[in-house]
C-alpha cells in the first residue's frame, strides 16, 4: 500500500500533502487534550508495534501478499488524533529509512493510512460499538471489522488519487475494482491481527484502551445526570 | 492485570521479536498495490527511491550478507528508531502546561 514515486504526479502528490499535513495538523491538537501521562506510553508502543507488524507481510492470492495498516487498531487502542500521530511517525521511519515509500508520495500515504484508514477505521468501530452488547468481545469484533474495511477505504484513497493525477493512463474504474478487490482480501488479516490485539490489550490492561474506556466514561456522565 | 512495566516491556519485546525474527519469514510477493500494478500496467512508471541504496533500504543492512540477520537487525534498528521518535513524541505532546500558566 505504500506508493512509491512517480505513480502519481508532483501536483497532485503537493495537495495531498497539504491535506495530510492539515491532518497531522488537527491531529497534533486533538492529541494534546486526548492523550495524558497515562497513556501517552501506550501510543508510543502502538508506533512502534505496527512498525514491526507492518513488516510482515502475508500471503493473500495469486502471489499478492498484504500487511496490517493499523489505522483501525490504533484509534481504538489510543484514539484517532494520536492514531494519525502513530501512523505518520511510522510513515516518516520507514520513507526516510527503509526506502518504503516515495519521499515526493509521503503526503499521499499518510493521507490514505494514517487519515482515510483511520477514519473510517474509527467510524465503522463507534457505530459497531453501539449496535453490539456492550463487552469487551463486542469491543474487540468491532475493532476487527474496522480494520476490515479501513484497507479497501485507503484503497479507494489510492484510486483517487490515482483519478486526479495518475502518470499512467489506464482507466480508473479498473484501477477502483482491481484495488478495492485485492485489499478487501488483505483486510480479512487486518482484521484477524487488529481483533487479537485489541483483545490482547483489553485481556492484560483494559484500563488504557481508549474504546472501552472511552465508552464507559460516557456511560458514567449518563448515569450521573 | 499487568504492571505499566511489565506491559510495556511484553509489548516491546513482542515487536523485537516480531521485526527481529519473524521478519525474516514474510511473504516476498507484491503487495496488494504493486500487484495491481502490474497486472494493470502502471507499476513501470514507479521511480527508484531516493535512498534507494541507503543504509537500511529495503529493510536490509548493507553490509550484512546473511539475509536472515540483515532483515532482522533493519527492523530491530526500525523497532528501536520508532520507539525513540514516538515515545519521546507523545510524552512531549501530552505533557500539560502548568495550571496557573494560562
Amino acid at each position: 500500500m505504500h506508493i512509491p514515486d512517480g505513480f502519481i504526479d508532483v501536483q497532485t502528490s503537493a495537495v495531498f500533502a497539504g491535506l495530510a499535513a492539515a491532518g497531522v495538523a488537527t491531529a497534533l491538537k486533538g492529541a494534546r487534550t486526548q492523550l495524558d501521562e497515562k497513556t501517552a506510553p501506550l501510543a508510543g508502543l502502538t508506533a512502534v508495534f505496527i512498525f514491526a507488524v507492518q513488516m510482515l507481510n502475508f500471503p493473500v492470492v495469486a502471489g499478492t501478499s498484504g500487511h496490517l495498516l493499523g489505522g483501525a487498531l490504533a484509534a481504538v487502542l489510543v484514539g484517532p488524533w494520536a492514531a494519525t500521530l502513530a501512523l505518520t511517525v511510522v510513515l516518516l521511519m520507514q520513507g526516510l529509512l527503509f526506502a518504503d515509500g516515495g519521499l515526493t508520495a509521503i503526503g499521499l500515504n499518510v493521507f490514505n493510512m494514517g487519515v482515510l484508514g483511520v477514519w473510517a477505521g474509527y467510524g465503522i468501530f463507534l457505530l459497531l460499538r453501539k449496535l453490539l452488547p456492550k463487552n469487551k468481545s463486542s469491543i474487540s469484533v468491532a475493532a476487527a471489522l474496522g480494520g476490515l474495511l479501513s484497507v479497501p477505504a485507503a484503497a479507494v484513497g489510492f484510486t483517487i488519487q490515482y483519478a486526479m493525477g495518475a502518470t499512467a493512463t489506464f482507466s480508473t474504474s479498473a484501477v477502483l475494482s482491481a484495488m478495492v478487490g485485492t485489499h478487501v482480501l488483505i483486510g480479512i488479516g487486518e482484521a484477524l491481527i487488529t481483533g487479537l490485539t485489541v483483545s490482547a490489550v483489553l485481556a492484560s490492561r483494559s484500563d488504557l484502551v481508549y474504546g472501552w474506556k472511552n465508552k464507559n466514561q460516557k456511560l458514567e456522565i449518563r448515569s450521573a445526570n | 492485570m499487568l504492571t505499566n512495566r511489565k506491559f510495556y516491556i511484553i509489548g516491546f519485546v513482542v515487536s523485537l521479536f516480531l521485526a527481529g525474527v519473524v521478519s525474516f519469514y514474510a511473504s516476498s510477493s507484491p503487495d496488494g498495490l504493486e500487484k495491481v500494478a502490474q497486472d494493470i500496467g502502471f507499476i513501470d512508471t514507479a521511480k527508484d527511491h531516493t535512498n534507494a541504496d541507503g543504509a537500511l533500504a529495503d529493510y536490509g543492512v548493507k553490509g550484512i550478507d546473511n539475509e536472515r540477520a540483515s532483515v532482522g537487525v533493519a527492523g530491530i534498528i526500525g523497532v528501536t528508531g520508532t520507539a525513540v521518535v514516538a515515545g519521546i513524541g507523545f510524552k512531549l505532546l501530552a505533557r500539560k502546561p502548568k495550571k496557573d500558566g494560562n
